[in-house]
């Protein structure tokens, strides 16, 4: 499921949540150096990363659990870093769901209700409300420990969202369940926040669950952001090659440049960068068998099969071009074993910047 | 998993030994409760309810009793307010966990006769507490009532048990999920909030198995109001004690270890099922 | 990935909250300070504050032949009830965690009273016991009442052991040809070993300072606690104080052998087990 239109940039609002320039260290670690995030209202973000990356410790350190070293957090113009987290507008599902064991279902929606000491009718109508929104009306007086985890993952989402925080935090909530139980709850998810309207920062190293689910993705690495764009821009023109790699496992060629023509193995293109060494990103879902009629900015090149796996809808080539090992997705089509020429569309052959 | 001659093998020499050396001893003493004693020598056989009907007709044992029981709820209420803040502390907030948790047990390793006696020592008239109340002008000359009182049994016996309370209590803190606490706080609760409505709850089981500890070790203690208690100090062990020694009544000191026995066994009961009630994990 | 970097609380320690820590512990070691301070104190025990400091007490502590002869038969007690409470109590841990015997039950109860029951009570049970037997009060009987009432300190201990303990483990060991014997040889007992050591440790200690199970069954050779007793009952002398001064050195010295002997010891075996785990 994909977004089909391109969010607009929030039009001349502040941000809600803007992250300046954070850092935080533990012990010898450089957990994060320098990020900065702004997250606007109402939008799907997802930061994504491997594990390492830090993506947990910035939840964190919106959520308020930690505190930065330095940089500054913001929300509504108002520093929030040195709050603690009882005193921010922000509320978190835990990649553990965290409910209370001594608590019931409906006592566990409850608890930041009670904790405000909202009036209690008040409390009744708004649990009663959160539980319909995440389907779990019928368990209002089980125990946590009766549940399945997808249950547990829905009445989490419902203690979070009862609260109308400003911005909801999920730190890998999918990442305990199976992979059609996974799906599905992607699709409620991202139904739930637009029928909320609230602004979800999700956490994931699932880059398929971020493309899918997010208004914009933030890739981290190291600490560092790699990228902050919508998964369109991110799959098309993605920044530096391990964003290439990462989202999309793109390939990449290093080639030489001279003159305005790159020249990797069999395949020459003609490129705007600079003379010298560069890489390019290409997608293994842009090659496809050269056709007859030789359309304008397309690449021809000429390359070897090596090796194919059949991979349901696609199969997948490995390719030697020239000494070069490229991968080919292509619809099933009848390649022949051998040399073929295959082509791609220029505006496919990406530069990247090198990564760290 | 393993075959039946070995399952025997296995369980059955723990079996005998404790039936011959524990089952055996205590179904003796549960019959010398039912039998009397002649001419303060000789125990006879006579099987009557004699022993059981002294207890509850004459009054001083049902004074001793209740005093026992005082005491034991005394001293259980102190340990656990000393031992839980202690307990928290060292769970949440110290840096060298393990340290601290050793240092709370070491005063286990010296022996509880010395450090009864030390406690004679310092609230003798002559001791540390006396000559430092006297020495800040509190008091003029030495307090009565530090030693050989209640008060010195309740003192002494806290002493001891304060460890006892902080061991389960710190496991049970231990066993919090820290993401529970982060959770609470990420919905509102202030500190204190979750200190009531997050961390107490879940260690309940901790403080009930602290407390029964506590109160049942204290209630059966015979050390600490032999030396400290004075007359007005002594409690229902001393009483066994004495008639198992100089005042010669075996059936009549059984009658009355039977009864600590039930006693014992109905609080251990309790607190089971409370603990039972209150343990989510 | 939920990471726990933080160990220690960034956050701030309430004032009052420290404050009574170190009440508590003053309180705890209070005694054990007096005892220490005592035993280098000139004018016997009593007066404060000590004073004329002296190693006096110690010399004739260690010319004192009644009081080591003491120490001598506590250890032999210790250390036969350590043989008798984990040589019991290893069976009967592996009973209640892997046999289904008629009274388990009753068995995994009866078993806990000596340690809650007050102590006398379990001393002069076995009083009547020894009495009805026409046995002789020794330091045998006392054994048999340290190694009993203390078969359940190892059982819980060995049986906690065992419920940390793989059983994947064991039966890979079947599956490659070993008896249940072998088994038990080669993978039961090594995983135990440390469960056992503790509980044999534990046990040494408790009988070392037993007063309650011992008071009736003492013959004529006294155990140190009881012979302390005896002393005490004529009044205190600083001796005492030095003895228990050297006991508490020396319980440091066993603390801090545990402490050695366990956390290499299990951070190599969780190091080791959580690799083949995954």
């Amino acid at each position: 499921m994909t977004t089909t239109a391109v969010p607009q940039a929030p039009a001349a609002t502040q941000p809600l949540l803007s992250v300046n320039r954070v850092a935080k260290t533990f012990g010898k670690n450089i957990v994060l150096s320098d990020v900065s995030l702004d997250i606007a209202q109402g939008e799907f973000l997802s930061i994504l990363g491997e594990s390492g990356s830090g993506k947990t410790t910035l939840l964190r350190l919106i959520a308020g659990f930690e505190r930065p070293d330095s940089g500054t957090i913001q929300m509504a113009g108002e520093r929030i870093d040195s709050l603690p987290p009882y005193k921010r507008r922000v509320n978190t599902v835990f990649q553990s769901y965290a409910l209370f064991p001594h608590l019931t279902v409906a006592d566990n929606v409850a608890y930041g209700l009670k904790v405000s000491k909202a009036p209690r009718g008040e409390i009744d109508s708004r649990v009663r409300e959160a539980l319909a929104m995440v389907k779990m009306e019928g368990f209002a007086a089980s125990k946590p420990s009766k549940l399945s985890g997808g249950q547990q993952q829905r009445v989490a989402l419902a203690r979070a969202l009862v609260n109308r925080p400003k911005l909801l935090l999920l730190d890998e909530p999918l990442s305990a369940l199976d992979a059609n139980l996974r799906r599905e709850m992607q699709f409620e998810l991202k139904s739930l926040q637009r029928e909320v309207g609230i602004a979800f920062v999700f956490v994931t190293h699932d880059q398929e669950e971020a493309m899918t689910m997010s208004d914009r993705v933030a890739l981290l690495r190291f600490g560092e952001l790699e990228q902050v764009a919508t998964p369109r821009e991110i799959y098309s023109k993605p920044a530096t090659a391990y964003v290439a790699q990462f989202i999309g496992h793109s390939n990449l060629l290093r080639c030489n440049v001279s003159r305005g023509i790159a020249r990797c193995g069999n395949v020459i293109c003609t490129t705007s960068e600079a003379d010298g060494p560069a890489v390019f990103s290409l997608r293994p879902e842009a090659i496809r068998l050269a056709s007859a009629a030789g359309a304008t900015d397309v690449v021809r090149f000429k390359a070897t099969v090596l090796r194919q796996v059949f991979q349901g809808a696609t199969e997948l080539f490995e390719l030697d071009c020239g000494g070069m090992t490229l991968n080919a997705k292509i619809y099933s089509a009848r390649v022949p074993a051998g040399e073929s020429e295959f082509e791609f569309a220029l505006s496919d052959f990406v530069p990247v910047k090198e990564s760290r | 998993m393993f075959s039946r001659a070995y399952k025997a093998a296995v369980a059955l020499p723990p079996i005998v030994w404790v039936g011959a050396f524990l089952l055996t001893p205590y179904l003796l003493l549960f019959c010398n409760s039912f039998w009397s004693v002649r001419d303060g020598q000789t125990i006879v056989h006579d099987w009557g309810m004699q022993n059981y009907s002294k207890l509850v007709h004459v009054p001083v044992y049902a004074e001793v009793l209740l005093r026992s029981m005082k005491i034991a709820g005394g001293v259980t209420l102190l340990a656990l307010l000393l031992g839980y803040p202690l307990a928290y502390y060292v769970a949440f907030y110290a840096k060298r966990k393990e340290l601290l948790y050793q240092l709370v047990i070491i005063p286990l390793w010296v022996s509880y006769l010395v450090r009864a006696y030390a406690w004679k020592t310092i609230l003798g008239s002559d001791g540390v507490m006396n000559t430092l109340l006297q020495y800040l002008h509190i008091t003029h000359e030495p307090v009565g009532f530090l030693l050989y009182s209640p008060f010195a049994v309740v003192l002494t016996l806290t002493h001891i048990y304060t460890p006892f309370t902080f061991l389960p209590i710190y496991a049970a803190l231990e066993h919090i999920p820290k993401n529970l606490i982060e959770a609470s706080q990420d919905l509102g609760a202030s500190r204190i909030k979750t200190f009531w409505r997050v961390i107490v709850p879940l260690s309940i089981p901790g403080i009930l198995a602290g407390a029964t500890f506590a109160f049942v070790l204290s209630l059966g203690d015979f050390l600490a109001p032999l030396l400290l208690g004075g007359p007005s100090g002594i409690m229902i062990s001393n009483v066994v004690v004495t008639l198992f020694g100089a005042a010669f009544d075996w059936p009549l000191g059984a009658a009355i270890s039977a009864c600590m026995m039930v006693l014992v066994l109905a609080i251990l009961f309790l607190t089971e099922k409370l603990e039972k009630k209150w343990s989510f994990s | 990935m939920e990471l726990q970097l933080v160990s220690a609380s960034a956050e701030k320690r309430p004032a009052w909250l420290r404050v009574h820590v170190i009440a508590v512990f003053a309180f705890l070691y209070l005694p054990i300070a007096i005892l220490v301070l005592y035993s280098f104190n000139g004018g016997g025990v009593g007066g404060f504050p000590p004073r004329n400091l002296t190693l006096s007490w110690y010399r004739l502590l260690f010319s004192d032949g009644a009081l080591w002869d003491a120490v001598l038969n506590s250890l032999e007690v210790a250390i036969a009830a350590v043989i008798i409470a984990v040589g019991l109590g290893l069976p009967a841990a592996l009973a209640l965690d892997r046999v289904n015997f008629p009274g388990k039950v009753i068995f995994r109860r009866l078993v806990l009273l000596p340690l809650i029951l007050p102590g006398i009570i379990t001393g002069l049970s076995l009083l009547m016991l020894v009495v009805a037997v026409k046995l002789k009060l020794s330091l045998l009987t006392i054994t048999l009442g340290h190694g009993t009432a203390l078969i359940s300190v190892a059982t819980t201990e060995i049986f906690a052991g065992l419920q940390k303990a793989q059983r994947s483990q064991e039966e890979a060991s079947l599956d490659l040809g070993a008896t249940y014997w072998q088994t038990f040889w080669r993978v039961t007992l090594p995983n135990l070993k440390l469960a056992i050591i503790g509980a044999a440790l534990l046990i040494f200690t408790l009988s070392m300072d037993e007063i309650a199970v011992s008071f009736f069954l003492i013959g004529r050779d006294n155990t140190l606690p009881l012979e302390i007793w005896s002393r005490l009952r004529r009044g205190m002398t600083p001796e005492i104080n030095a003895i228990s001064t050297v006991i508490f050195v020396f319980s440091l010295a066993m603390i801090l052998l545990w402490y050695r002997l366990r956390k290499p010891g299990t951070d190599e075996w969780e190091a080791a087990a959580k690799a083949v785990e995954g």
